[in-house]
């Protein structure tokens, strides 16, 4: 099977073995420009595993994942790593902020890392705080919020570089129903609004609801709900 | 429920009479509500009527009603259109769609299918109301966290039945 | 429950924690282990060199015989000894030829017997040395067979090299033959002079430097793992134990690791020690038996380092609230203040500074108060650079990613870093100041010896009825590689008989030779000339004669000649034609007196006891020459002596502390970069999840590797500075105090900082293969 025309991030056929456990056992996966796909299954189906190759952060066994028309499989670690800190933007369920770092700090990081000047990625970085109301937080510590705010702050740093996707694993997995409401509301909105494409892996339908389609993953095999019917 | 199709779907699996019906239909689906003869009489009938079942033969000898039924071509299709069409989610939907999940399994048909075609159809319904929610005022709100909870939770049945088709399948077979 | 009970309990409870936390646990213990065992180690190691030092002394004097009783003549139980010590490839030799002169004659320690005439006994070392293909040379010059291999209670240490050679020709040539002992026992009982005062001082310091800085390193090593004990901790309160409780659980947990430590420790010490043997170290080596703690120091060693765990443990709880929903520092928000900081060094300064200015008089120091005042000086730096360091990244920002998640890290807890590089700080500072000291010093206890090298790399000395040398030096110029062999007689003459206080040297030798001795515009063989002194000093050597003067010469002195063939004195008339010229400084820089005189001027008859000296010049380039022309020389006549000529010599005292100090430092900066990487690993692997999802978004590994880099480099670097700074100003104390200039020597300063730069590049080195698989994404895999 061949990705479905005009899609801007497609993946057919992906195969990944951990050891002798088999994560991904041709998996398909596409997605559209600015479209909010969820992927869901029960734990240990390989849905994280299908977000990591297809963001380029574990290269699979084989299969091709291609990404705006480039091959994601040819690429060597430095250029996906490029790729990632350009066009990908990440949030996962905790542990990802820096303690050391303020919050603004934390947004402005991957700004940063493209080489932005500090004063400028600095202002980039509050202008997304604000985007998810988080901009009182700037000169605090992650240590110092909590976990809903954290995960906000965490969804300003995965758009702060306008990237053109969006890989959310579990970004509501450590909060409550109010506070992940909160965060997906905030996350679909701002992607919505960036024209961003967010690839969210949940296993919280209610969460799931907020996408515009569902991929259940099980047993390493990936399946479009829509094509039911 | 349709109990005419579950007496469709209990015929699939060869000719019965209209108290085997009644007995088959108390073990597997009626734990609660055991069902009237009158009631599987008048439903027998409405299907002879519609062409969906067959008698098969009479028995001779005593009793009242020693009619031997059998399943029709289109009554298979009756069945297999029932079973592939996903319900209307709904909160009280668990009894329709466990019944249907056995028959499936009865049949031989793919329950997985059935149980996918019913999470789409909750998804489907779930986002509506998420979308719904996100644009509307907080009565809205509330209204709509009230029906996604509750489909949230029969997505966690049709899960966990999903999770357990296969030691369902035993049991229903023996 | 009584109070021991209690503490029983739960120290035990802490212990049980300690080996049955899984392998998490086990792993902690372990690395906490290690550490502890490591410093362990070289506390053993450091309170078995006394020890081992005196070892040394007892079985050098117990083959000594320079201060034993010589007997007048040949009897049953004599033995005659002279030292016949050698040179190879800039190694020293130490040597003697033995002659029995009857059958109870004494045995050197660690031989059988005697060995026969041209037989030789040689220590291990030695007989592998000839053996082996880099001895051929030696073999040469010492060319007997090997009757025996000398046992251990015979040398000094196991790498010396050492032989006895048998001799039938040794003899004594008359009571007044100093060179050849007769002795009927061996051994030295005469009193050693203590060490002076200088030297007593910088013992005592190197000491305390190396010590402290393993104290300093074993109160971290303790420390291990806090993060993950503070939250098993807080488990633990939250099951209902009170917090008195946990911190003797804690306590109990360092306790295990400590005693862990002193097992390990012991068995590194036991490794170690069998290693040693195997070691030499500028041709100093110590046997593995002699390296042998005193029980009480080592049972000092098993009481403290658990105790000190123990206290370090509580010490470092003290600002620590354990709630049972987790750990709050209360430590933190109070600023790191200056003044008792300050105070520690301040006080140290003022024990060492009344000191001043003792050194030269040899006066004695009180031990006491210059170890006290080091100790607080470089306590004073542990004090100070968590201070320091919390000012220092406290101020900076800006510059790229990989500093600002550096210096945002250290903000948050710059005391961790400290503690782990105030370890280095102390033992380079202290390595520091004594560098200092020794630099100033050396000058005082290297002692320049005259010696010209260039104009002769061996002078031959020849003795008595040795001869005149001529035969002698014309086979050692033949020897290939060596330029020139030049010989010179000198005998002695005097106006009247028996000579009176002033003799008239007379030299023997041919224009050439004679150039070496003294300033000739010209020289004809024939040619005689009365010496005058120097030409820088105008001093006077020795009598004088003057041209024509009739002399008589040869035993001119009369009391060498107990042997009654000794020839009557001579008489010689100085030529009338004897020029006056200035004398000049000898290869081995001695200045000469009285006649030179070329061979047919000469006087007939000079008597037995000339004193010869062939100047043996080499070809540099050729590397063999100097030990080829030594072989000719003890193949021509092993008892001769032959110098290796130096410029300068250094005291042995000296030399044995400073490298003893060199190796100390090198070891604790080691052991320190160890347990820094420990820490860094432990570090890394607490924030592998981070680490992924930084990988995630697309950090580059040079950034995050460059992070670690500062990580280390940041702390070490402030710490550096301030240990340069306080060992530059110990050392001007210690300095002062020896009464010696104060002199900054740069090269020990920057050497030392420069090991601990170096220790910072190992360490990052090592945590990167660790690092880079950390930063795999299966970080990201919580499934």
């Amino acid at each position: 099977m061949t990705a479905p025309a005009g899609s801007l991030l497609a993946a057919t056929d992906l195969r990944k073995a951990y050891g002798s456990t088999l994560a991904l056992d041709g998996a398909e996966f596409s997605i559209h420009a600015g479209e909010v796909v969820a992927v869901m299954g029960p734990s240990g189906s390989g849905k994280s595993t299908l977000l990591h190759c297809l963001a380029g952060i574990v290269p699979p066994d084989s299969g091709s994942i291609v990404y705006a028309g480039r091959e994601l499989t040819s690429l060597d670690d430095a250029e996906r790593s490029a790729l990632r800190r350009t066009e990908f933007g990440f949030v996962f369920q905790f542990g990802q902020l820096v303690p050391e770092l303020t919050c603004v700090e934390n947004v402005a990081l991957p700004l940063r890392l493209t080489g932005v000047k500090r004063k400028e990625a600095e202002r980039t970085a509050l202008h997304w705080m604000e985007q998810l109301q988080v901009e009182d937080l700037g000169a605090k510590r992650p240590g110092e919020i909590s976990g809903g705010q954290g995960q906000r702050v965490a969804v300003a740093r995965a758009l702060v570089t306008g990237p053109r996707v969006i890989f959310a694993d579990e970004p509501t997995g450590a909060l409550d129903s109010l506070n992940g409401e909160l965060v997906m509301q905030l996350l679909t909105e701002a992607a919505r609004s960036a024209n961003a494409a967010v690839v969210l892996v949940t296993h919280e339908t209610r969460v799931a609801a907020y996408s515009d389609r569902e991929i259940v993953v099980r047993d390493g095999r990936s399946r479009d709900m829509e094509r039911i019917v | 429920m349709s109990i005419g199709h579950t007496l469709l779907g209990l015929l699939e699996a060869g000719p019965r009479h209209g108290y085997d019906l009644k007995r088959a239909f108390d073990e597997k689906f009626g734990h609660d509500r055991p069902l009237a003869y009158g009631q599987v009489y008048s439903t027998m009938s409405r299907l002879l009527k519609n062409g969906l079942v067959e008698v098969d033969g009479i028995e001779s000898g005593g009793g009242p009603d020693r009619k031997r039924y059998a399943i029709t071509d289109a009554g298979i299709t009756d069945v297999e259109t029932w079973l592939s069409q996903p319900e209307k989610p709904d909160p009280y939907l668990h009894s329709t769609l466990y019944t249907k999940v056995v028959l499936a399994l009865l049949t031989g048909r793919r329950a997985d299918e059935l149980l996918d075609t019913q999470r789409a159809e909750h998804l489907r319904l779930m986002r509506v109301l998420t979308t719904r929610k996100r644009k509307g005022d907080l009565a809205d709100q509330l209204v709509c966290d009230h029906a996604l909870f509750h489909l949230e939770a029969d997505l966690r049945w049709l899960e966990l039945t999903a999770a357990r088709l296969g030691q369902l399948a035993q049991e229903v077979r023996r | 429950m009584s109070r021991l009970r209690t503490w029983t309990r739960d120290l035990g409870m802490g212990a049980r924690f300690a080996f049955g936390g899984g392998r998490e646990g086990w792993t902690r213990t372990l690395l906490t282990g290690v550490g502890v065992g490591l410093g362990v180690a070289l506390l053993l190691i450091s309170t078995a060199i006394p020890g081992a030092l005196a070892a040394r002394y007892e079985r050098g004097d117990a083959r000594s015989t320079t201060s034993t009783a010589q007997a007048d003549t040949p009897g049953p139980d004599t033995l005659l000894i002279t030292r016949i010590n050698q040179t190879y490839r800039g190694k020293d030799i130490e040597g003697y030829a033995l002659r029995a002169e009857g059958p109870r004659a004494p045995l050197p320690p660690g031989l059988e017997r005697i060995p026969g005439a041209g037989e030789m006994a040689v220590s291990p070392a030695l007989g592998e040395l000839l053996k082996s293909s880099e001895g051929a040379l030696l073999r040469e010059r010492l060319d007997g067979p090997v009757s025996e291999t000398i046992g251990d209670a015979g040398l000094v240490g196991p790498g010396e090299l050492f032989f006895y050679l048998g001799s039938d020709s040794l003899a004594k040539n008359g009571p007044d033959d100093y060179r050849v002992g007769r002795v009927t026992a061996f051994g030295y009982d005469a009193q050693r002079d203590g060490l002076d005062p200088v030297l007593m001082l910088m013992v005592v310091l190197t000491f305390v430097a190396l010590l402290m800085p393993v104290a300093v390193f074993i109160a971290t090593a303790v420390r291990f793992g806090g993060e993950r004990r503070d939250r098993r901790l807080a488990a633990l309160r939250l099951v209902g134990a009170d917090s008195r409780m946990v911190r003797r659980i804690a306590a109990g947990e360092a306790l295990a690791g400590s005693l862990v430590g002193l097992v390990l420790g012991t068995g590194f010490f036991a490794v170690g020690r069998s290693l040693v043997g195997s070691v030499s170290l500028r041709q100093r080596s110590v046997f593995p038996a002699d390296l042998d703690p005193a029980p009480w120091l080592a049972a000092l060693v098993a009481v403290a380092v658990p105790a000190a765990a123990v206290a370090v443990t509580l010490f470092a709880l003290r600002g620590v609230v354990i709630e049972p929903l987790g750990v709050v520092r209360t430590a933190k928000p109070s600023r790191r203040r200056i003044w008792w900081r300050l105070l520690l060094p301040l006080v140290g300064i003022g024990l060492l500074l009344p000191m001043g200015g003792r050194g030269n008089d040899h006066g004695r120091f009180n031990q006491w108060q210059v170890g006290g005042g080091v100790v607080l000086l470089l306590v004073g730096i542990t004090a100070l650079l968590p201070w320091l360091l919390e000012r220092f990244v406290g101020k900076v920002c800006g510059g790229p990613v990989s500093w600002q998640l550096a210096v945002r890290r250290l903000q948050v807890d710059s005391g961790a870093a400290a503690r782990l590089v105030n370890g280095i700080a102390v033992a380079v500072a202290g390595a520091i100041a004594l560098q200092m000291l020794f630099a100033g010093v050396e000058g005082d206890y290297t002692e320049p010896t005259g010696q010209d090298p260039q104009r002769a790399a061996v002078a031959v000395l020849l003795h008595g009825r040795d001869g005149t040398g001529t035969d002698l030096a014309e086979r050692i110029a033949a020897v290939p590689g060596v330029t020139r062999a030049v010989p010179l007689t000198s005998t002695q003459a005097a106006h009247q008989l028996p000579a009176e206080e002033e003799t008239v040297d007379v030299t023997i030798g041919t224009c050439d030779a004679l150039g070496e001795v003294a300033v000739l515009d010209s020289c004809t063989e024939g040619d005689a000339f009365v010496v005058t002194g120097s030409p820088s000093t105008d001093a006077f050597y020795g009598g004088r004669a003057e041209p024509g003067d009739e002399l008589f010469v040869g035993n001119v002195r009369r009391y060498e000649a107990a042997a009654a063939d000794s020839p009557t004195p001579a008489k010689w008339t100085v030529p009338a034609g004897a020029r006056t010229v200035a004398s000049r400084e000898d290869p081995t820089g001695q200045l000469r007196s009285g006649l030179l005189v070329t061979p047919s001027a000469a006087p007939k008859e000079i008597g037995d006891f000339p004193d010869a000296r062939i100047f043996v010049q080499v070809d540099e380039s050729g590397p063999d020459a100097l030990d080829r022309a030594r072989n000719a020389v003890f193949g021509a006549d092993p008892f001769v002596t032959a110098m290796t000529l130096r410029h300068s010599t250094q005291a042995a005292g000296f030399s044995s502390i400073r490298t003893g100090l060199f190796f100390g430092a090198a070891a604790v900066l080691v052991l320190i970069g160890g347990s820094l990487f420990v820490s860094q690993l432990e570090q890394l692997r607490e924030r592998r999840k981070l680490l992924s999802s930084l990988v995630a978004f697309g950090t580059k590994r040079s950034t995050l590797s460059l992070s670690v880099l500062w990580q280390t480099a940041v702390p070490i670097v402030v710490g550096l500075v301030l240990a340069a700074g306080t060992g530059v100003g110990l050392g001007a104390v210690l300095m002062s105090m020896a009464a010696q200039p104060v002199r900054i020597d740069w090269p020990s300063v920057l050497g030392m900082t420069g090991v601990g730069a170096g220790v910072v590049a190992a360490v990052t080195l090592l945590s990167l293969p660790p690092l880079l698989r950390l930063m795999r994404p299966d970080g990201l895999r919580t499934e």
